[in-house]
């Protein structure tokens, strides 16, 4: 590994956080907007589209910073079981964020609907229309996402408990700043 | 967890970190179910409006849950460019010719009910414009809705349930029900002389809710549209008595002497019409304009035609196009999807989604 500052890049903290925001803004609209028969379901609609695109786009560009801009090594004394866990998590977050837009697109296209991303704006079908194709990518979708929250759940978890029991600048590395060691 | 390395990293062993590690996830968690409404059952949802379909027709794998029995057909609408000033979307441009597939059906969740039960019909249609875009619209026969918002419809539901003990619905429930909405009264004084028609080529079909054009000049205008029929009853043509499936077979031997068209008409609001309220007519005398003719020249059996796996959702809009304020639109959106998706994956025979009874279902919410 050449990173020596022990923090991630800029570029893949900007990147980070901003994606952070939109991915968890994102499994909210979703999970608002199946629950949702009040005007909320169609604007929250109109917002999912384009931001699960735009969220695509950024995972493309961020796997590129990442190949780029290696991160900070994790600590030489975590063990093994947790280092697992680090890789296999961040493995997984990386393949739902370019799988979830992709999965949302193919359903979409299977449904036969128009993929608006605005009012003019659209996107072609990746998917040939079929009802068998609907409705399993449907279902993959919330499961996937279900399974994303998860994952999202555990690396707050983790991230605070590096934070705050650890305190070995796992965290530091993202926030930015001060770095203890 | 211990730390096997607090040599290296002192820890700090504060159970208020502990707590806050857990409670920080915990509380995600917790507002994300409050969002998806898993912590207020009494939330109306569009899972509880197909439920409440399903307690009151049974359930039917594969059919929609509401409009079930119904018929596929395709044609064309020709657009004469008169609604061209009023929307850019490109179904009304000049001499346009956009290709439909549309489906006729009667209300309800039953796929079996006779055509003579309800004396509406409906027409859905999908636009399938030129520049990749669609447009989906699904209509009534009837002027007017019963009511305005999904709140009330979901009251209406489940007023409508049929008691277990006569297997219909109890009159005293509907009868509280309306003397609970007076918005039902326009509704209720239509359905007073409406009669089942004989035919879906000779009924005039209503969008109900209000939907909002855009014109070139980047105006907005809240219009209605309908489609007027050019067939019309034979004097004192009736519904056959006792027959339960006469409209697919009226359709089938229409078209064999040739194409059926309706007008496509759209009524432009006044300032202060209401919009966000279907229960409510807007003045005969507002501005309406012929955009075209719909032409069906085709049908085919909704097991295998090509409007099976459409879901008519009415915002499902082109440029040019787009929804009002109109509560019912959501409702109606969000409740489609959820059919669309119960029926699909029964076609995929997905685990736990293959039902064959018609009976209620036990896992519908209370």
């Amino acid at each position: 590994m050449n990173n020596t500052t022990g923090l991630f890049a800029l570029p893949a903290r900007i990147l980070h956080w901003l994606m952070a925001a939109a991915i968890l803004a994102m499994l909210f609209i979703g999970v608002g907007m199946v629950a949702s028969v009040s005007e909320r379901h169609a604007w929250l609609l109109r917002i999912h589209k384009p931001l699960g695109i735009a969220i695509l786009l950024l995972a493309v560009l961020r796997l590129a910073v990442r190949l780029r801009n290696p991160p900070p090594p994790l600590p030489a004394d975590l063990p093994a079981i947790q280092k697992l866990a680090a890789h296999a998590s961040h493995w997984l977050l990386y393949a739902l964020m370019i799988a979830m837009p992709l999965v949302g697109w193919a359903m979409l296209s299977a449904g036969g609907y128009p993929v608006m991303l605005g009012e003019s704006l659209r996107l072609p079908p990746i998917f040939p229309a079929g009802p068998v194709a609907f409705a399993v990518l449907r279902h993959l979708h919330g499961w996937l996402a279900m399974l994303l929250f998860l994952t999202f759940l555990a690396h707050l978890g983790a991230a605070l408990y590096h934070g705050l029991i650890r305190r070995d600048g796992v965290l530091a590395s993202m926030v930015g700043g001060r770095r203890q060691s | 967890m211990p730390d096997p390395h607090a040599a290296t990293a002192p820890p700090a062993r504060h159970p208020g970190a502990w707590a806050l590690i857990l409670a920080v996830p915990a509380a995600c968690a917790l507002a994300l179910a409050y969002v998806g409404g898993w912590l207020s059952p009494q939330r109306l949802t569009p899972r509880r409006i197909v439920d409440q379909f399903q307690q009151n027709a049974g359930v039917h794998p594969g059919y929609r849950r509401n409009h079930a029995k119904g018929v596929c057909v395709a044609g064309y609408f020709q657009s004469n460019g008169e609604a061209a000033p009023y929307s850019v979307a490109q179904v009304f441009a000049p001499g346009q010719r956009t290709p439909v597939v549309g489906r006729f059906a009667i209300p309800g969740g039953n796929p079996y009910a006779p055509d003579g039960s309800v004396p509406i019909r409906s027409m859905a249609l999908r636009f399938a414009l030129a520049n990749g875009q669609q447009w989906r619209t699904g209509m009534n026969s009837m002027p007017v809705f019963p009511v305005a918002t999904p709140q009330a419809f979901f009251a209406q539901l489940q007023a409508g349930q049929p008691d277990p003990a006569t297997g219909k619905p109890d009159p005293k429930k509907l009868a509280a029900f309306f003397a609970a909405h007076p918005e039902t009264a326009a509704f209720r004084a239509w359905a007073k002389t409406a009669k089942p028609s004989a035919s879906f080529a000779t009924d005039g079909y209503w969008s109900l809710d209000a939907f909002v054009f855009t014109g070139p000049d980047g105006q907005r205008h809240a219009v209605r549209w309908r489609v007027v029929p050019e067939a019309v009853d034979a004097t004192g043509a009736a519904a056959p008595a006792g027959q339960p499936d006469y409209l697919d077979a009226d359709l089938r031997q229409r078209l064999a002497q040739g194409p059926l068209r309706w007008k496509l008409l759209v009524t432009l609001a006044n300032p202060g019409d209401p919009t966000n309220d279907a229960t409510k007519a807007w003045p005969d005398d507002r501005r309406t304009i012929t955009a075209g003719t719909l032409v069906v020249d085709s049908e085919q059996a909704q097991d295998s035609g090509p409007c099976r796996d459409i879901n008519y959702d009415p915002t499902v809009l082109p440029d040019g196009i787009a929804i009002s304020d109109d509560p019912l639109l959501p409702a109606r959106s969000a409740a489609y999807a959820d059919s669309y998706l119960r029926r699909t994956s029964e076609e995929a025979h997905l685990p736990g989604t293959a039902r064959v009874d018609t009976k209620p279902q036990a896992e519908a919410h209370p």
